[in-house]
Protein backbone atom coordinates (compact mmCIF):
# COMPACT_ATOMS: atom_id res chain seq x y z
CA UNK A 1 0.00 0.00 0.00
CA UNK A 2 1.25 3.48 -0.87
CA UNK A 3 1.62 5.76 2.12
CA UNK A 4 1.82 9.48 2.73
CA UNK A 5 4.83 10.71 4.71
CA UNK A 6 5.71 14.19 5.90
CA UNK A 7 8.13 16.14 8.03
CA UNK A 8 5.25 18.35 9.20
CA UNK A 9 2.56 16.15 10.82
CA UNK A 10 -0.29 18.64 10.23
CA UNK A 11 0.04 18.26 6.46
CA UNK A 12 -0.25 14.46 6.34
CA UNK A 13 -4.03 14.22 6.68
CA UNK A 14 -4.90 16.87 4.03
CA UNK A 15 -2.40 15.35 1.60
CA UNK A 16 -3.68 11.80 2.10
CA UNK A 17 -7.27 13.00 1.58
CA UNK A 18 -6.31 14.94 -1.55
CA UNK A 19 -4.47 11.99 -3.08
CA UNK A 20 -7.42 9.69 -2.42
CA UNK A 21 -10.06 12.08 -3.75
CA UNK A 22 -8.15 13.25 -6.82
CA UNK A 23 -6.94 9.76 -7.70
CA UNK A 24 -3.33 10.96 -7.80
CA UNK A 25 -0.47 8.50 -8.12
CA UNK A 26 2.33 10.66 -6.73
CA UNK A 27 2.31 13.92 -4.81
CA UNK A 28 5.05 16.12 -3.47
CA UNK A 29 4.51 19.15 -1.25
CA UNK A 30 7.48 21.47 -1.04
CA UNK A 31 8.64 25.03 -0.66
CA UNK A 32 9.36 27.05 -3.84
CA UNK A 33 13.06 26.41 -3.10
CA UNK A 34 12.49 22.66 -3.42
CA UNK A 35 12.60 21.71 0.26
CA UNK A 36 10.25 18.74 0.61
CA UNK A 37 7.52 18.94 3.25
CA UNK A 38 5.53 15.81 2.42
CA UNK A 39 5.32 13.10 -0.19
CA UNK A 40 2.97 10.38 -1.33
CA UNK A 41 3.81 7.42 -3.52
CA UNK A 42 7.55 7.86 -3.96
CA UNK A 43 9.69 4.93 -2.92
CA UNK A 44 13.20 6.28 -3.48
CA UNK A 45 14.77 9.39 -1.95
CA UNK A 46 16.60 10.11 -5.18
CA UNK A 47 13.27 10.37 -7.07
CA UNK A 48 11.89 12.77 -4.46
CA UNK A 49 14.96 14.98 -4.66
CA UNK A 50 14.91 15.01 -8.47
CA UNK A 51 11.17 15.75 -8.65
CA UNK A 52 11.49 18.50 -6.03
CA UNK A 53 14.39 20.13 -7.86
CA UNK A 54 12.62 19.96 -11.23
CA UNK A 55 9.31 21.16 -9.76
CA UNK A 56 11.01 24.11 -8.07
CA UNK A 57 12.79 24.96 -11.31
CA UNK A 58 9.52 24.95 -13.27
CA UNK A 59 7.88 27.18 -10.66
CA UNK A 60 10.81 29.59 -10.86
CA UNK A 61 10.68 29.63 -14.69
CA UNK A 62 6.93 30.19 -14.91
CA UNK A 63 7.22 32.81 -12.17
CA UNK A 64 9.57 34.76 -14.42
CA UNK A 65 7.17 34.38 -17.39
CA UNK A 66 4.40 35.71 -15.12
CA UNK A 67 6.55 38.73 -14.31
CA UNK A 68 7.05 39.41 -18.03
CA UNK A 69 3.27 39.34 -18.47
CA UNK A 70 2.68 41.51 -15.39
CA UNK A 71 0.87 38.63 -13.71
CA UNK A 72 1.23 38.22 -9.92
CA UNK A 73 1.91 34.46 -10.30
CA UNK A 74 0.49 31.44 -12.10
CA UNK A 75 -1.45 29.41 -9.58
CA UNK A 76 -1.63 26.12 -11.49
CA UNK A 77 0.30 24.55 -14.34
CA UNK A 78 -0.98 21.43 -16.04
CA UNK A 79 0.77 19.11 -18.49
CA UNK A 80 -0.89 16.08 -20.02
CA UNK A 81 0.88 13.13 -21.50
CA UNK A 82 -0.42 9.93 -23.03
CA UNK A 83 -0.44 7.93 -19.80
CA UNK A 84 0.25 10.51 -17.12
CA UNK A 85 -0.42 14.14 -16.41
CA UNK A 86 1.23 16.50 -13.96
CA UNK A 87 -0.22 19.41 -12.07
CA UNK A 88 2.07 21.91 -10.40
CA UNK A 89 0.26 24.36 -8.19
CA UNK A 90 1.27 26.97 -5.65
CA UNK A 91 -0.57 28.54 -2.75
CA UNK A 92 0.19 30.78 0.23
CA UNK A 93 0.10 29.61 3.85
CA UNK A 94 0.94 31.31 7.16
CA UNK A 95 4.39 29.68 6.82
CA UNK A 96 4.96 31.03 3.33
CA UNK A 97 4.31 29.82 -0.18
CA UNK A 98 4.05 26.11 -0.86
CA UNK A 99 4.18 24.20 -4.11
CA UNK A 100 2.59 20.86 -4.87
CA UNK A 101 3.60 18.55 -7.69
CA UNK A 102 0.93 15.97 -8.50
CA UNK A 103 1.23 13.07 -10.94
CA UNK A 104 -2.03 11.46 -12.05
CA UNK A 105 -2.92 8.72 -14.49
CA UNK A 106 -5.80 7.76 -16.74
CA UNK A 107 -8.03 7.06 -13.74
CA UNK A 108 -8.24 10.78 -12.98
CA UNK A 109 -8.70 13.98 -14.97
CA UNK A 110 -7.16 17.47 -14.92
CA UNK A 111 -10.55 18.83 -13.84
CA UNK A 112 -10.78 16.51 -10.84
CA UNK A 113 -7.18 17.08 -9.75
CA UNK A 114 -7.63 20.84 -10.09
CA UNK A 115 -10.90 20.76 -8.16
CA UNK A 116 -9.48 18.80 -5.24
CA UNK A 117 -6.24 20.78 -5.34
CA UNK A 118 -8.26 23.90 -4.49
CA UNK A 119 -9.74 22.08 -1.48
CA UNK A 120 -6.32 20.73 -0.51
CA UNK A 121 -4.73 24.19 -0.54
CA UNK A 122 -7.56 25.48 1.64
CA UNK A 123 -7.17 22.57 4.09
CA UNK A 124 -3.40 23.09 4.31
CA UNK A 125 -3.87 26.82 4.91
CA UNK A 126 -6.30 26.09 7.73
CA UNK A 127 -4.15 23.38 9.31
CA UNK A 128 -0.90 25.33 8.99
CA UNK A 129 0.37 26.70 12.35
CA UNK A 130 1.87 30.16 12.66
CA UNK A 131 5.60 30.20 11.86
CA UNK A 132 8.10 29.85 14.72
CA UNK A 133 10.92 32.35 15.21
CA UNK A 134 13.70 31.50 12.72
CA UNK A 135 16.60 29.48 14.18
CA UNK A 136 20.21 30.02 13.28
CA UNK A 137 21.24 27.30 10.82
CA UNK A 138 24.62 25.80 11.67
CA UNK A 139 26.61 23.81 9.14
CA UNK A 140 26.91 20.97 11.66
CA UNK A 141 23.12 20.78 11.98
CA UNK A 142 22.45 20.87 8.26
CA UNK A 143 23.38 17.29 7.44
CA UNK A 144 21.61 15.92 10.51
CA UNK A 145 18.42 17.87 9.68
CA UNK A 146 18.59 16.71 6.06
CA UNK A 147 18.93 13.08 7.16
CA UNK A 148 16.09 13.51 9.68
CA UNK A 149 13.86 14.92 6.91
CA UNK A 150 14.64 12.06 4.53
CA UNK A 151 14.02 9.53 7.31
CA UNK A 152 10.65 11.13 8.05
CA UNK A 153 9.71 11.15 4.35
CA UNK A 154 10.44 7.45 3.93
CA UNK A 155 10.01 6.21 7.53
CA UNK A 156 13.47 4.60 7.47
CA UNK B 1 -16.21 30.53 -31.29
CA UNK B 2 -17.40 31.33 -27.77
CA UNK B 3 -20.46 33.09 -29.27
CA UNK B 4 -21.34 29.83 -31.00
CA UNK B 5 -21.10 27.92 -27.71
CA UNK B 6 -23.08 30.60 -25.92
CA UNK B 7 -25.85 30.33 -28.51
CA UNK B 8 -25.98 26.57 -28.02
CA UNK B 9 -26.17 26.95 -24.24
CA UNK B 10 -28.84 29.64 -24.45
CA UNK B 11 -31.27 27.19 -26.05
CA UNK B 12 -30.94 25.00 -22.95
CA UNK B 13 -31.00 27.70 -20.27
CA UNK B 14 -34.17 29.20 -21.82
CA UNK B 15 -36.13 26.18 -20.57
CA UNK B 16 -38.06 26.91 -17.37
CA UNK B 17 -36.39 25.27 -14.37
CA UNK B 18 -32.90 25.03 -15.87
CA UNK B 19 -30.33 26.62 -13.54
CA UNK B 20 -27.43 26.37 -15.90
CA UNK B 21 -25.78 24.59 -18.78
CA UNK B 22 -22.19 23.77 -19.62
CA UNK B 23 -20.05 22.32 -22.36
CA UNK B 24 -17.36 20.17 -20.75
CA UNK B 25 -14.35 18.31 -22.14
CA UNK B 26 -15.34 14.67 -21.59
CA UNK B 27 -11.86 13.30 -20.90
CA UNK B 28 -10.54 16.27 -18.89
CA UNK B 29 -13.51 17.51 -16.88
CA UNK B 30 -12.67 21.10 -17.76
CA UNK B 31 -15.26 23.71 -18.74
CA UNK B 32 -15.32 24.83 -22.38
CA UNK B 33 -18.22 27.24 -21.98
CA UNK B 34 -20.89 27.77 -19.35
CA UNK B 35 -24.03 29.70 -18.61
CA UNK B 36 -24.81 29.25 -14.93
CA UNK B 37 -26.90 30.86 -12.24
CA UNK B 38 -24.97 32.44 -9.39
CA UNK B 39 -23.96 29.94 -6.73
CA UNK B 40 -23.44 26.98 -9.07
CA UNK B 41 -19.82 25.79 -8.85
CA UNK B 42 -19.19 25.21 -12.54
CA UNK B 43 -15.66 23.80 -12.21
CA UNK B 44 -16.75 21.29 -9.58
CA UNK B 45 -19.82 20.19 -11.54
CA UNK B 46 -17.76 19.80 -14.72
CA UNK B 47 -15.00 17.77 -13.08
CA UNK B 48 -17.36 15.48 -11.18
CA UNK B 49 -19.82 15.02 -14.06
CA UNK B 50 -17.02 14.03 -16.42
CA UNK B 51 -15.70 11.52 -13.89
CA UNK B 52 -19.19 10.18 -13.27
CA UNK B 53 -19.95 9.91 -16.98
CA UNK B 54 -16.77 7.91 -17.51
CA UNK B 55 -17.71 5.46 -14.77
CA UNK B 56 -21.26 5.15 -16.06
CA UNK B 57 -19.93 4.65 -19.59
CA UNK B 58 -17.81 1.76 -18.27
CA UNK B 59 -20.93 0.28 -16.69
CA UNK B 60 -23.06 0.62 -19.83
CA UNK B 61 -20.28 -0.89 -21.90
CA UNK B 62 -19.74 -3.79 -19.47
CA UNK B 63 -23.45 -4.51 -19.32
CA UNK B 64 -23.69 -4.67 -23.09
CA UNK B 65 -25.78 -1.51 -23.30
CA UNK B 66 -23.15 0.17 -25.46
CA UNK B 67 -21.89 3.72 -25.56
CA UNK B 68 -23.29 6.20 -23.02
CA UNK B 69 -25.64 8.75 -24.56
CA UNK B 70 -27.73 10.31 -21.83
CA UNK B 71 -27.25 10.60 -18.08
CA UNK B 72 -29.98 11.75 -15.71
CA UNK B 73 -29.42 12.08 -11.98
CA UNK B 74 -32.43 13.06 -9.93
CA UNK B 75 -31.77 14.42 -6.44
CA UNK B 76 -34.05 15.95 -3.80
CA UNK B 77 -33.28 19.56 -4.67
CA UNK B 78 -32.44 19.28 -8.32
CA UNK B 79 -31.38 17.25 -11.30
CA UNK B 80 -28.23 16.82 -13.33
CA UNK B 81 -28.55 15.86 -16.99
CA UNK B 82 -25.76 15.20 -19.45
CA UNK B 83 -25.51 14.15 -23.07
CA UNK B 84 -22.32 13.05 -24.81
CA UNK B 85 -21.30 15.05 -27.87
CA UNK B 86 -19.08 12.61 -29.70
CA UNK B 87 -16.18 11.21 -27.71
CA UNK B 88 -14.83 14.62 -26.82
CA UNK B 89 -17.48 16.68 -25.14
CA UNK B 90 -20.40 16.57 -22.72
CA UNK B 91 -23.34 18.95 -22.67
CA UNK B 92 -24.54 19.29 -19.10
CA UNK B 93 -27.65 20.88 -17.61
CA UNK B 94 -28.39 21.60 -13.96
CA UNK B 95 -32.09 21.93 -13.25
CA UNK B 96 -34.81 22.16 -10.63
CA UNK B 97 -36.37 18.86 -9.55
CA UNK B 98 -39.61 19.69 -11.32
CA UNK B 99 -38.03 20.49 -14.70
CA UNK B 100 -39.45 18.99 -17.89
CA UNK B 101 -36.79 16.31 -18.31
CA UNK B 102 -37.97 15.32 -21.79
CA UNK B 103 -37.62 18.85 -23.09
CA UNK B 104 -34.18 19.33 -21.51
CA UNK B 105 -33.05 16.00 -22.97
CA UNK B 106 -34.23 17.05 -26.42
CA UNK B 107 -32.35 20.35 -26.25
CA UNK B 108 -29.23 18.64 -24.89
CA UNK B 109 -29.27 16.20 -27.81
CA UNK B 110 -29.73 19.09 -30.27
CA UNK B 111 -26.86 20.93 -28.62
CA UNK B 112 -24.66 17.83 -28.84
CA UNK B 113 -25.51 17.46 -32.53
CA UNK B 114 -24.63 21.09 -33.14
CA UNK B 115 -21.23 20.50 -31.52
CA UNK B 116 -20.28 17.42 -33.50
Amino acid sequence: MTRTYSIEPWVEEPLAAFVAEAGARLALLMTPAGQVIAQHGFTRAVDVMAAAALGAAIVASTGEVAKLLDEPAFSVLNHQGERHGILLGGFDTPQGRMVCLVVYGKESTPGLVQLFFEEFSRDVREACPEPEAPKQVLASDFERELNDSLSALFRT
Amino acid sequence: MSKRFQGILDTITRIRGVRGAMIVVYQDGLVVSDSLMEGVRGNAVAALTSSLAKHVANATSASGAGVLQFLHLQAISGALLAVTAGAEMLVVAIADPSVNVGLVRLELIRAAEALT
